[in-house]
């Protein structure tokens, strides 16, 4: 073991030590129950704009978040300051907010069968070693490198909003007064470039790409980056409404996880229990077509949402959602699942603040088994969208309606640019619609679609 | 006035930062070679109520402590920030930040003197200090009141936020100022039911105040207005899809000018060149109906401050003069490279972030209409009442804002009620066919969370009625 990761498990105990600290001082002064989670990290961020440092901001952080219960009674605290003051505050907090609270029948810890031991967290390669390694001189070389290629790719990119790099790195750990311990680590890492061109007719285009992984290696190389970036914003020059009309929509990977995001939302357990989604009392109903399977999943290997148990303590597992356009499930905390008597699905997050919530983890649409190619040759004509703006959804309802930006898509090819269009249709009609699901899935962000086709959409223009 | 919260570096704290603390710290963050540094102290003491089904079910609370530091050489900034105020953290931050500059020769701060600011929040206590039990009874009053309203209420939830941001800025240039920055927000959200049909409303209001708030607006009448809406929307139809002209409710309506002019108005933007308003001053940017002012001086407005996060002081910033575009919000780095007066807009979300030019209460002042005549002017088109909020791209001015409570008008009256839907424009030109403004100019009551990359501020908006002759809306109706 090398001295690096000595030192890295002496940290890692040094948050349990602290959350079992907290806990007990929670217990002495009365709580029932008491959960603490415990986080400390570290970032660096640089920007490099026209080919010159612009930004290198470094910091670290701590913090420690507490929930309380007494009898059926919560009380959440948080706070930066880990003095034995600040700690002593954290306590005393939750244990007033408590008595504030009024008893609620459903609220309680994890049933103790459910609570995962230490053993059985497997370890999902989320932590890059090397990531530490990486300085602010690095870092601003990587950027300059990236913004570099998006000028030298075209004489027509004229600005930039610069190209970022970003790592960080991050451990938590949770202790409550059920029994359960955990600790986890990770790191990310990300680099963006956002060229600028100026359209004939004054107007400016602009476009960004980028790569994110867990592991510094893994990145997209930075030339890539930049010269993705460059071809994504010219082929934004010259970009027009269209007519108003009833026509096919395609989702590309970055619009499409917007999408699922709405999906998210309205499968989240609380927002069933809040009768606050489209989707309630509709599980083991069809909510899409075939060609439509969900599924949120913790276990990944080096995702961006894996996590090795869930923010309650209970073992991480997969869940499918939606199987072949079936609902199957609704993702649920503890305190969900005993409202709608269900189970947990172990989805429940511990929030910044200490307040617990289903959550998702990797929720993904499952790859089709057309390429990306074909589906869009198998198109006659269609609005090909890869930027949505704006928040125009209701859960309660399903009715969707945002600007979008994109493509007109004809005979297989991007014909010209749109922008300044907005598209609507209910998300229920939507996802009953999607009559095409391609292979090209790439886990950068924890939500996550490959491209996809809905038959018709309203598309409000000219 | 005594509180229980205190920050610990006030000068009558337990660990106070003075004038000989903040200038050695600053002597080190020039210490290789900087231009100029500044240390932003922070601490922040929030409290969250949430009252659903009847009963307060969680409340929380959240401290955060720390100190930001920057230093600028030429356009490049170094940043560093720290959650520990110990000596040797608090200078292991300066010589972090210090890093961005690599040699030349170290300047040495001025002598840091007082700077006297306005005050912007009389409030009468801080709500923090306010019993918890006397929040709880606010709570349960907009909840009982709610559910009497309508037996077609399903579900109500009402929520109560209250912070304290207590800051000191000090700066090699000699300023060192200190702000305590109260912040109230209540809510409420009804659903209504009704023959399998189900729709949501809200309300909610605040700003920099005290409890005093509910004086003028008590939580029935955030509760009423809630299920109006929600009980309203029972019957939306479809939106209309297209072109047509929109008449825009007095109020929160201003969140459409926040988008369409606001974000493209500010001056980093513009010093990189990278807006649609760069480099236009002077020019007619909007109809000559239009003055538009971020106006950080509305007592209590949610948007207002004493002093901006690098401690200048922020007054009136005229934007647009009658359709002529007159200036830019400024923060100190974009000041200085674009030769303009400072504006106090420089603005952060905490010490974990570095400041930017932020709109602070964005207005589009007063016209000469009467509300009734604009409505009365149109045929065929939309009025917008509530929003959920908006965005906007920068680089071209497009923007989106979505519309949560719409009313079709039909000959220059106000039909059927509207499903949510986007509108979608371009800033300069949907400024331009602004033909008619209302002489009933509002703010809105303080709800808005202004976002821009990554950083959330409080802001106000605020506008009278407005008609723009034409605007895409994007419904499902195609006519």
């Amino acid at each position: 073991m090398s001295e690096l990761e000595i030192k890295d498990d002496a940290r890692l105990e040094q948050l349990l030590d602290l959350g079992e600290r907290v806990v007990r001082r929670a217990r002495d002064r009365g709580a029932d129950v008491a959960e603490a989670s415990v986080r400390d990290g570290s970032h660096l961020t640089v920007n490099v704009r026209m080919r010159k440092p612009e930004l290198v901001e470094e910091a670290g952080s701590r913090s420690l978040g507490l929930r309380v219960m007494l009898g059926q009674q919560v009380g959440i605290s948080h706070t930066s300051d880990l003095s034995e003051h600040g700690m002593g505050s954290l306590v005393d907090d939750a244990i007033e907010l408590a008595r504030l609270a009024q008893p609620d029948p459903f609220v309680g810890p994890p049933e103790a069968e459910l609570l995962s031991a230490a053993d059985d967290h497997p370890d999902l390669d989320l932590h890059d070693p090397e990531m530490g390694a990486l300085g602010a001189g690095d870092a601003l070389r990587r950027a300059e490198e990236a913004e570099a290629a998006a000028f030298d790719h075209d004489k027509r990119i004229t600005n930039s909003e610069g190209a970022s790099m970003t790592r960080a790195e991050g451990a938590s750990a949770l202790v409550t007064s059920g029994g359960f311990r955990g600790v986890t680590k990770g790191t990310y890492a990300s680099l963006v470039v956002r060229p600028l061109a100026d359209d004939d007719s004054g107007k400016k285009r602009r476009d960004h790409h980028w790569t994110a992984r867990r592991h510094l290696a893994r990145l997209e190389p930075g030339r890539d980056v930049g010269e993705e970036a460059a071809r994504r914003t010219l082929r934004k020059l010259g970009a027009r409404k269209i007519d108003t009309q009833e026509v096919a929509v395609v989702f590309d990977p970055d619009a499409g996880r917007s999408i699922l995001g709405l999906l998210a939302a309205c499968v989240n357990g609380a927002a069933i229990w809040k009768r606050s989604s489209y989707l309630v009392g509709r599980e083991g109903t069809r909510v899409a077509t075939e060609l439509v399977t969900v599924s949120d999943d913790p276990l990944i290997p080096g995702a961006p949402g894996s996590r090795p148990y869930d923010g309650e303590g209970l073992a991480s597992r997969r869940t499918v959602v939606v199987d072949k356009g079936v609902l199957q499930t609704y993702l649920l905390d503890c305190y969900a699942a005993r409202k709608l008597e269900r189970s947990s699905t172990a989805s429940a997050a511990r929030g910044a603040s200490g307040s617990v919530a289903p959550t998702t983890t990797n929720f993904v649409l499952q790859p089709g088994n057309m390429t990306r190619e074909a589906l869009l040759h198998d198109t006659p004509r269609a609005l090909y969208v890869t930027e949505m703006m704006g928040f125009g959804f209701n859960p309660v309802t399903g009715d969707f309606s945002r600007g979008a930006s994109g493509f007109w898509l004809e005979g297989g090819e991007l014909l010209f640019p749109v922008s300044e269009v907005t598209i609507s249709l209910n998300l229920d009609d939507l996802l009953s619609r999607i009559d095409a699901v391609a292979d090209d899935l790439d886990l950068r962000t924890a939500t996550a679609t490959p491209t996809f086709r809905v038959s018709s959409m309203t598309v409000a223009g000219r | 006035m005594s509180s229980r919260y205190r920050a610990p570096f006030a000068s009558d704290g337990p660990a106070p930062i003075d004038a000989t603390i903040a200038r050695r710290l600053l002597t080190l963050a020039l210490s290789r070679g900087g231009d100029y540094a500044d240390l932003f102290f922070e601490y922040h003491v929030s409290g969250s109520y949430a009252y659903d089904e009847g009963i307060l079910k969680a409340a929380g609370r959240a401290v955060a402590l720390g100190l930001g530091v920057r230093v600028m050489k030429g356009d490049a900034t170094g940043y560093a920030y720290v959650e520990d105020l110990s000596a040797e953290a608090m200078e292991r931050a300066a010589r972090t930040a210090a890093q961005i500059a690599d040699g030349g020769g170290a300047p040495t701060p001025h002598a840091l003197a007082p700077v006297a600011r306005a005050e912007r929040y009389p409030i009468g206590m801080l709500s923090l200090d306010v019993a918890g039990l006397e929040k709880r009874a606010l709570l349960e009053r907009a909840d009982r009141a709610a559910r009497a309203e309508d037996p077609r209420i399903i579900r109500v939830d009402a929520s109560l936020h209250e912070e304290l941001r207590e800051i000191l800025v000090a700066t090699s240039d000699g300023r060192m100022v200190v702000d305590r920055q109260p912040l109230l927000r209540f809510g409420v959200r009804a659903i209504a039911e009704e023959d399998g049909k189900r729709q949501s409303g809200s309300s909610g209001g605040g700003g920099r105040l005290g409890l005093e708030y509910f004086d003028r607006h008590a939580p029935e009448t955030h509760a009423r207005e809630a299920v109006r809406q929600a009980i309203a929307m029972l019957d939306a139809r479809p939106a209309p899809a297209g072109e047509l002209p929109v008449v825009l409710a007095p109020g929160d309506s201003g969140i459409l000018l926040h988008e369409a002019v606001g974000h493209g108005l500010e001056a980093d933007f513009n010093r990189k060149g990278t807006s649609n308003y760069s480099g236009r001053i002077g020019e007619k940017v909007a109809s000559d109906l239009c003055t538009v002012v971020d106006d950080a001086s509305l007592v209590g407005s949610r948007g207002s401050i004493n002093v901006d996060d690098e401690g200048n002081m922020p007054e009136a910033a005229l934007l647009i003069e009658a359709g002529i575009l007159r200036g830019y919000m400024q923060d100190r780095h974009s000041a200085a490279v674009l030769g303009a007066p400072l504006t106090g807009n420089g603005r952060r979300e905490s010490f974990r972030s570095h400041p930017m030019p932020r709109m602070t209460n964005t207005l589009l002042m007063v016209g000469s209409d009467a509300p009734e005549d604009i409505i009365r002017s149109v045929d065929r088109g939309v009025y917008a009442r509530k929003f959920g909020g908006g965005q906007v791209d920068i680089s071209n001015g497009d923007f989106v804002f979505s519309l949560t409570e719409g009313y079709l008008i039909e000959n220059g009256v106000l039909t059927a009620p509207l499903k949510g839907v986007n509108l979608i424009g371009n800033g300069p030109e949907v400024m331009r066919r602004v033909v008619m403004l209302g002489h009933d100019l509002e703010t809105s009551d303080g709800i808005w969370t202004c976002g821009k990359e990554g950083q959330s501020v409080p802001v106000g908006v605020g506008c009278p009625t407005v008609k723009i002759s034409s605007v895409t809306v994007g419904g499902t109706e195609i006519a």
